[in-house]
């Protein structure tokens, strides 16, 4: 009896179906957040694990499994542009913090994909809210009296899908993360100048390593600031093909973010922002977009004075590109689940409802160069979708079934476990034999 | 509604000012006393909302409802209401609640911004410290104060941090920044002790090589400290042969919990310790108003309810250590089915201005399961049931006549994201308005700091 319940148990957390089934979600509103817009009572057919099609009555192909969807809603699959899901279980419990390191042996060259962990308890918790691809990004610790010390690169990011298989890794190296401001000020000795200045001397570096990787390679270079793996790891940063990540809030080092942008021909990305609207022109016109925290209006630092609950109407006005991060409280990872919270509060501030589901969906793809085969329902692209009973965007609606990749996702977490096992309290033997 | 409002503030603001400089009753109630309130309720005028949806605090639902305010208290709530000398606002489509009320928050110990020198939440020297009270570090100019204003808050109980295992006393506020905190001071209400469970006491005394470093070490300390504490309350008894004893302000305080008089908020993540505590209690003879961050409240939700005892949760923060390993979404709400008196604390400077978001977080995870929370219970979490944990339900809590005026309104069910609050009376008075520059107040540290206000924007 009890094993059998076990297995119940394990198989309810593994997905359902395989990629090669052909499946057809009919009669719900489906917000393709593609060309098509929003489809009413839509067919969506997936097939090997790709959209095939999204038709208002469209027909079901010949021995496709139905899923019948009448008056729900389907959306793609919620993108979280910044996270360190699997890289961590329990924030304050270092050996299950993997984000994190100091050291001088590796910067920009981190790469933190190999340490992502999909049976993590939070995958399944964030996974079953709607969720489906997520940058994870390492970051740079404080010195703990160690010795070692992060440095203002705290390496690269990739994106992950939540799935239960392992082709889990969507792409490795999306962006190099990097700390300037406060936060970058501290890890390069005490002032945000010096965070520039490494920056700079790190971009020179690496450009002129570029051009005479022989001489170097025969000890016939100068010395550089960063090591060998280091410098090629911001190769592709320097030709424009990955973004940098940049930590920082306040609008003066946002300014001088944009000069620098423009000077090497580079691309941004702006990770928190706080007082990025007030030179919301600026970051347009350097072709800069945000990851926007939409409950920010605390002036948490004096690099977020300016922190403002009208933020993302002014970025929008303006034209930058943003997405949605949730930030709220301890346990950020854990609750990254909550992005539609923020965007929900954004449509609360004056953002559109469409505009604030593009930005936890086709916006963070298009950010990081993913938008040909993510964030929208259209064909071809993978097919991460979920179906709600109701408006995402609002407070308590949770997804009624998640997909990724075609794939049926379990809603089973720990959570709901654990909530089950305590739901009736008055049973004669302890939780444990339940 | 707020321009309607606007044009009427002006010519009888005048009279209302004249009317609040006498002697105030609520100001004098804790005279006597050192550091006593001097709150004074903001200049008010009668008013009256017409045609709301009327969440009451009391369990009730009430549509199309009128509500007057008159001398700060709420004077009447009913159908059709008249009166000949109010202001008269058109509520129709506006929800009405009680202002909501953090248990939990440490705004003013933990001001932002966040520097080493605003860092006054934790006497973190030694793991007993009931000799200190919170309301000496309360910092009246932290921007987070008009941000809850903004999110609904009227009133909020401003704790020590968790570094020790007593942590010293709290203070009840009403959410109208002053320049000092005795103006802030809820007049009446009860002092409360905070006192910690579980991971950070221990992580932090044991750290530096000493007790606590375990759980047992955390309840051994516990209960040394109500020892002393209760043979200095017996000694201190008037006859008693140590009746010269001299003042300790440490035991002062824990002698102030044997005697009924302080109430007991206690940071307790586990189940397990959570129980360890309610024997701890019955063995010193004092009782627990409520156990904060009770991550796991669901698991012992009927002993909760059984001993009398409050359970101040977050709505879904979980993982982010150890102790909080296993919260679950629905805590609250198993704790309201199982009959005991739940709370969604902030203990956070943005949490506490979506307070009835996380409420609905809740509710909607419940609905998932089959508990059916509706709005007039929901709206309890956030009002009565915190009023009652702080002592004060008296006063607040609840939309009754005759309680204080501390009234919320917003532009829709306060459940759904897209509400926003549109404004907050305290004590009658207009404290808040969205549509109304002049009435979002901004603390001095914004003041040319900030290109908005500081406070709602």
């Amino acid at each position: 009896m009890k094993r059998r319940l076990l297995a119940l148990t394990i198989a309810l957390l593994f997905a359902v179906g395989t990629q090669a089934e052909i499946i057809a979600v009919t009669g719900a509103k489906v917000h393709t957040m593609g060309p098509q817009g929003t489809v009413d009572n839509a067919t969506l057919i997936i097939e090997n694990g790709k959209v095939l099609s999204v038709a208002s009555e469209g027909a079901a192909p010949q021995g496709a499994r139905i899923i019948e969807a009448q008056g729900k809603i389907v959306t793609p699959g919620l993108f979280n542009p910044f996270s360190r899901l699997g890289l961590t279980e329990v924030d304050m419990t270092d050996s299950t913090v993997d984000n994190i390191q100091r050291g001088d042996q590796f910067a920009a060259s981190f790469d933190v994909a190999d340490a992502y962990n999909r049976r993590s308890s939070i995958i399944a918790i964030t996974r079953v809210e709607g969720t489906t691809r997520a940058v994870i990004a390492p970051s740079s610790g404080n010195n703990s009296g160690d010795g070692l010390k992060s440095q203002i690169f705290s390496g690269l990011a990739s994106v992950v899908d939540l799935g239960t298989d392992a082709e889990y890794l969507t792409k490795r190296g999306v962006a190099l993360v990097v700390n300037l401001g406060a936060g970058g000020g501290g890890l390069a000795g005490g002032s945000r100048a010096a965070a520039l200045q490494t920056l700079r001397a790190a971009l020179a570096d690496a450009s002129d390593y570029a051009t005479h990787k022989e001489a170097f390679e025969s000890a016939q270079r100068r010395a550089y600031s960063l090591s060998q793996h280091d410098l090629e790891a911001l190769q592709p940063v320097l030709s424009g093909k990955i973004p940098m990540l940049v930590n920082v809030h306040r609008a003066s080092d946002i300014e001088v973010l944009a000069d620098l942008v423009e000077e090497y021909g580079l691309r941004a990305i702006i990770n928190g922002g706080a007082e990025a609207w007030m030179v919301a022109d600026r970051v347009a016109r350097s072709g800069m977009s945000v990851i926007v925290e939409s409950y920010a209006n605390l002036p948490k630092s004096f690099d977020e004075l300016n922190a403002s609950s009208a933020a993302v109407k002014r970025l929008h006005g303006a034209g930058v590109r943003f997405t949605f991060a949730y930030t709220v409280g301890a346990g950020q990872t854990q609750n990254m689940r909550n992005i539609t919270q923020s965007a929900g509060n954004a449509v609360a501030n004056g953002l559109s409802w469409n505009d604030a589901l593009a930005a936890i969906t086709i916006e963070p793809a298009r950010m990081f160069g993913l938008d040909s085969s993510l964030g929208s329902l259209e064909a071809g692209k993978s097919a991460d979708f979920v179906i709600w009973s109701d408006d995402p965007l609002e407070l308590g609606n949770y997804p009624q079934q998640v997909f990724i990749d075609g794939m049926e996702m379990p809603m089973v977490t720990r959570q709901t476990l654990l909530r089950d096992r305590y739901m009736k309290l008055n049973d004669a033997k302890p939780p444990a034999w339940h | 509604m707020a321009r309607h409002n606007l044009h009427l503030a002006g010519p009888l603001l005048v009279l209302t000012l004249l009317a609040a400089c006498g002697p105030s009753k609520q100001g004098a109630a804790n005279s006597g006393e050192p550091y006593a309130s001097q709150y004074q309720p903001l200049p008010s005028e009668p008013t009256l909302l017409e045609g709301a949806t009327i969440l009451t605090g009391t369990g009730t639902k009430l549509e199309d409802t009128d509500i007057l305010m008159r001398d700060g208290k709420i004077a009447a709530i009913g159908k059709d209401l008249s009166s000949a000398d109010a202001v008269r606002i058109d509520a129709g489509g506006l929800w009405i609640t009680p202002g909501i009320i953090d248990v939990h928050s440490h705004l003013g110990v933990y001001a932002s911004p966040g520097v080493a020198a605003h860092s006054d939440g934790n006497e973190a020297t030694a793991p007993v410290t009931a000799e200190v009270w919170a309301e000496h570090s309360v910092w009246p100019q932290d921007p987070g104060f008009v941000t809850a204003l903004a999110g609904g808050v009227t009133a909020m109980q401003i704790l020590p941090g968790s570094a020790n295992l007593v942590g010293g006393r709290s203070v009840t506020l009403k959410n109208v920044p002053g320049r000092n905190v005795q103006s802030m001071k809820f007049p009446g209400a009860p002092y409360g002790l905070k006192m910690a469970c579980g991971q950070n006491p221990k992580r932090v005394y044991g750290n530096r090589g000493m007790a606590p470093s375990t759980r047992m070490g955390n309840v051994a300390g516990y209960r040394s400290a109500w020892i002393e504490a209760d043979e200095y309350r017996k000694n201190r008894k008037p006859g008693h042969a140590g009746e010269n004893t001299p003042r300790n302000l440490r035991l002062e305080t824990l002698a102030g919990v044997l005697d009924g008089e302080i109430l007991v908020h206690n940071h307790c993540y586990r189940a397990d310790e959570m129980s360890v505590m309610i024997d701890i209690a019955r063995e010193f003879g004092y009782k627990i108003s409520t156990f904060h961050h009770a991550v796991e409240a669901y698991k012992i939700a009927d002993i909760l309810a059984k001993n009398d005892i409050c359970a101040a949760v977050w709505a879904d923060w979980w993982g982010f250590k150890m102790e909080s390993y296993d919260g679950i979404r629905e805590n609250a709400a198993l704790l309201d089915q199982a009959g005991a008196c739940a709370i969604i604390h902030s203990d956070d400077e943005t949490g506490i201005q979506i307070l009835n978001q996380e409420a609905a977080k809740v509710m909607g995870a419940a609905r998932g399961v089959g508990i059916d929370i509706a709005p007039e219970r929901a709206i309890q979490w956030i009002t009565l049931n915190p009023a009652k944990a702080m002592g004060i339900s008296k006063q607040v809590g609840t939309l009754e006549e005759g309680k204080m005026a501390d009234i919320t309104v917003w532009n829709g069910n306060p459940f759904s994201v897209y509400t926003k609050v549109n404004q907050v009376y305290i004590d009658g008075a207009l404290a808040y308005d969205r549509f109304d520059r002049s009435m979002n107040p901004v603390t001095d540290f914004s003041l040319g700091n900030s290109a908005f206000t500081g406070g709602a924007q």
